[in-house]
């Protein structure tokens, strides 16, 4: 069940389209796998949209290319199949992100790895290409982003860099298609030997490499000595190769690590960094020339010292904001939303469907599948396509502007001493941000956090306290004539937002996350790119919310004929009613767990027919807001987290929603206020 | 506590017996083994009611304790100026600390702590037991090195070394480009620490900014001070001229 839900998930993260792997339309000839590697923000994701023409989430921020997307370009006779990973800044692993570029290159050796870095930065990117060549790996380096380079007044001379590096070398600017040929070129034509790299290595790794590449006997997909150095720096990955490859060996490998950690006072990756630097710095300082002054400062470099400044970045971010809630509550849920549900479906498409399922299933058992209240068209293409997706395609348009420009790590270095009360880093921005688009997806993200603790705080914060956009359009549309009840919501929610985060900190056992982040420089969204990200969101999210949405209504169809839909709805009325809701409205909490967006959609269908008071509204608002995550969501957590952490969420959200909504509804109705 | 004027060998023998109680696991590397049992100089601490205990397993008293505690302060701090500041590396720092801590007298080591911007671990990753200087954070002005969350926005320098043991924040500043040599200069201290290293701009929190230290002048280059006596277009010149 849960592989067949996420197969349109694993879809997208992928970027596996199926078109593509269905029809070869040439004869198999020279096949050649080309994996992208590199630290984030240096354009891997652009380079592989030009080779493939296929989909990548392209972004500013570390942490979107989750998963690896692959693609496939025909270059003369040679058939590539390119591999785009996520961020990695070195072959040691830390995060769970790079883990999953480490594995790609352990579990089955490219032909060839390009190694794609900025050019402003190349002398300290140089030690991971050293690093893969140390591995044994075929390797080509891609110096990208040479326009911003240029600009800083930096020159990087390829052939240099390819004659002392003895790989080949191409100079890029993937962003405006420059050098982009000579890319493909390269990577169509004759592959090149592996060059002998030599890193001198201090007392004691030099003489523990030795010791590790002599005990080490199995085949290694790269080579023992860049595996004794993985081994050194304690990590997991290299160590589970090791065990699987030959578990013998396991103890001598720790023993003689261990004896290596103790003859030095620091971490061992301290020494491994600073010799593979010193080796960079040598081979860069021929190829990289500062000829002419840098130039003068621009509008986007004022503008950028304007989003990180400690006064004028704060109101700057309250701005953004609004601007989103603009798009999407004035622009999706008023005007949107409004032309596509009340008059295209509602007036102009629903009447003459409705007339003609009538006619063609008389018995109202089946026309009401189609067109019943809780119809198949009715009511789950309806919300799908009128209120939903307009609604979240406007959140995926603005995110993907954010994300392009990258504004998004700037909001984490404004709000890290804030998140750093609720047991977060400022790098925990990014997940809470996209989950305002949408929670499962966000929950998928919070990958990039770097502990365990956070990850779960992070998680739990998604479920509990962050509607997703379908949900806030809905919410805003529905409450933006009661100003005084969007105050109120906006606050209430926050409010348990920020509590409900003080306090996992505090009962979480665990140290409190550092923040370090590196922040990209600002640069104008190209049009291209955001029009590709969000398109492939919105099909992302359309395959995974239209199936739901038709499951749903089939279920509550089938619920509604074997009478356990009636039942479940009773049991939920009492619940509702105690927070001073209509009894109709037990439905929308039926519905908040198979989406979150069709719960709200359901209150606002309820709301518009003017069986709810303002109050009462607020407080349905508020209670659905915090009320349990969607199934998809849910699922997702299972996936992530494992089943107890879900499980916990879960039985954690439960009360506390129905609490805050109890408390609220006390509130408002014991003062009166006239909402 | 009186200025106490200790010979050579009673002070290697306070320092060895702080060691020892220190830790086993955390090997000395130039004081390997048990305490050296020189009976002339443990006669001499325990004139001066330093140590007390059997000559076989002497301990330290509490005033032997805060005795030692200062010598050790004196050496790592030595240690930590010899590295940092004179560059003096490896195994002749420690043998050259060791002479040198001997001739820091009290107050002087003060001076060294705030110059060095307070330094909490020697080069070895060993705690350096803090003075009164280091509870008053006193005297920013005039240091060479300062943790980077010291240092106001605009301050530039040179990253001296990083402090932290945690070896996973280690291994991410490292590969962000913040290696012992890198130029990094301070933009700003709010809300975040946004930091310039070479090209990549980087923002951290106040705690990973205390585990940066930095040192504020370089000395192969023309200090900022040398510089201010020239005229500010000959200043560009000279720097200008000196890059390849």
């Amino acid at each position: 069940m849960a592989a067949r839900l996420f197969r349109p998930l694993r879809t997208l993260l992928t970027g596996r389209r199926r078109g593509c792997d269905a029809c070869p339309l040439s004869t198999p000839s020279t096949r050649r796998r080309v994996v992208l590697f590199g630290s984030p923000n240096v354009g891997k994701s652009v380079v592989f949209n030009h080779l493939t023409g296929s989909y990548a989430v392209v972004s500013n921020y570390p942490g979107t290319t989750v998963e690896i997307a692959r693609g496939r370009a025909r270059l003369g006779d040679v058939d590539l199949d390119i591999l785009d990973s996520p961020g990695a800044y070195s072959l040691a692993t830390l995060s769970e992100d790079e883990q999953v570029s480490q594995a790609l290159l352990f579990a089955e050796p490219p032909d060839l790895v390009l190694h794609v870095v900025d050019a402003k930065q190349l002398g300290r990117m140089l030690p991971l290409t050293l690093q893969l060549i140390e591995a044994g790996l075929t390797v080509a380096l891609d110096v990208n982003i040479i326009d911003e380079a240029a600009r800083a007044g930096l020159t990087v001379d390829a052939d240099a860099l390819a004659e002392a590096l003895g790989v080949p070398v191409v100079t890029t600017a993937a962003a405006s298609g420059l050098g982009v040929d000579r890319l493909r070129a390269l990577l169509a034509g004759p592959l090149p030997p592996t060059p002998a790299v030599s890193i001198d290595y201090p007392e004691p790794i030099a003489s523990a490499v030795a010791a590790i590449s002599h005990r080490l006997r199995a085949a290694y997909p790269i080579s023992p000595r860049a595996l004794s150095l993985l081994l050194l720096q304690r990590d997991r990955g290299a160590r589970d190769l090791v065990r699987k490859a030959e578990p013998e060996a396991v103890a001598e490998v720790d023993r003689l690590v261990a004896e290596a950690e103790s003859r030095f006072p620091h971490p061992l990756s301290f020494p491994i960094a600073v010799a593979r630097q010193q080796a960079a710095d040598r081979i860069a300082a021929p190829a990289i020339m500062a000829r002419h002054r840098p130039a003068p400062r621009s509008l986007a470099d004022a503008l950028a010292r304007l989003t990180v400044h400690p006064i004028a970045g704060f109101p700057l971010l309250a701005a953004v904001l609004y601007l989103m809630y603009l798009a999407v509550g004035r622009l999706g849920a008023g005007v949107l939303v409004d032309f596509l549900d009340h008059r295209l479906f509602r007036q102009w498409l629903e009447p003459p469907l409705i007339a003609f399922f009538q006619r063609l299933l008389p018995s109202t058992v089946w026309s009401s599948l189609f067109v019943g209240d809780y119809g198949l068209i009715t009511l789950a293409l309806r919300y799908s396509f009128a209120i939903i997706l307009p609604l979240v395609g406007i959140f995926f348009l603005s995110f993907a502007v954010l994300e392009d420009t990258g504004y998004l790590p700037r909001v984490a270095l404004l709000l890290d001493r804030l998140f750093k009360r609720i047991g977060l880093s400022g790098r925990a921005v990014i997940p809470v941000v996209l989950g305002l688009g949408c929670d499962t997806m966000a929950t998928l993200v919070t990958r990039v956090l770097a502990t365990r603790r956070e990850r779960i705080i992070a998680t739990f914060l998604l479920a509990l306290a962050i509607p997703c956009s379908a949900q806030l359009g809905v919410i805003l549309g529905l409450l933006s004539g009661h100003p005084l009840g969007l105050l109120i919501w906006a606050g209430v929610v926050s409010a348990t937002f920020l509590a409900a985060g003080f306090l996992a900190a505090r009962i979480l056992p665990g140290e409190a996350p550092r923040f370090y982040l590196e922040i990209p420089p600002l640069r104008l969204p190209s049009l291209r790119n955001v029009c590709t990200k969000t398109l492939a969101r919105l099909k992302w999210y359309a395959a995974e919310v239209v199936p739901f949405f038709l499951l749903a209504s089939l279920l509550v169809w089938l619920a509604e004929l074997s009478r356990i839909f009636p039942l479940l709805l009773a049991a939920l009325k009492p619940m509702v009613r105690l927070i001073g809701l209509p009894a109709d409205a037990a439905d929308a909490f039926l519905f908040g767990f198979l989406r979150r967006d069709y719960g709200a959609a359901r209150l606002f269908d309820i709301f518009s027919s003017g069986a709810m008071s303002g109050a009462s509204l607020v407080v349905a608002m508020v209670t659905l807001t915090l009320f349990i995550p969607c199934l998809a969501q849910f699922l997702v957590m299972q996936k992530e987290r494992g089943l107890r952490v879900a499980l916990a969420v879960f039985a954690v959200i439960l009360p506390v929603a129905f609490c805050v909504g109890l408390l609220l509804n006390l509130v408002l109705t014991g003062l009166r206020v006239p909402v | 506590m009186p200025d106490l004027e200790l010979t050579e060998p009673a002070e290697e023998m306070l320092a060895s017996l702080w060691s020892a109680k220190e830790g086993e696991d955390e090997a000395h590397p130039d004081r390997s083994g048990p305490p050296a049992r020189d009976a002339t100089a443990l006669a001499e601490l325990r004139h001066l009611g330093l140590a007390e205990g059997p000559p076989a397993a002497p301990v330290l008293t509490p005033a032997g304790e805060a005795e030692a505690a200062a010598i050790i302060r004196r050496e790592r701090l030595a240690e930590r100026l010899l590295t940092d500041v004179l560059d003096v590396r490896g195994n002749v720092a420690s043998a050259v600390a060791c002479r040198f801590e001997h001739l820091l007298r009290k107050g002087i080591d003060d001076r060294i702590c705030t110059l060095l911007g307070h330094p909490s671990r020697c080069p070895h990753g060993r705690p350096i037991p803090p003075g009164p200087c280091c509870r008053a954070r006193a005297g920013s002005a005039g240091r060479v090195t300062s943790p980077l969350a010291d240092l106001a926005p605009g301050q530039s320098g040179v990253i001296a070394y990083l402090q932290t043991q945690q070896p996973e924040l280690l291994q991410r500043l490292l590969a962000m480009g913040a290696l012992p040599g890198a130029p990094i200069l301070l933009r700003q201290r709010f809300p975040s620490f946004v930091v310039e290293v070479g090209h990549t701009q980087v923002a951290l929190d106040e705690e990973t900014a205390r585990d940066i230290y930095v040192h504020l002048t370089a000395p192969t280059r023309v200090s900022p001070a040398r510089r201010a006596w020239l005229p500010p277009g000959l200043g560009r010149l000279r720097r200008r001229g000196r890059r390849p």
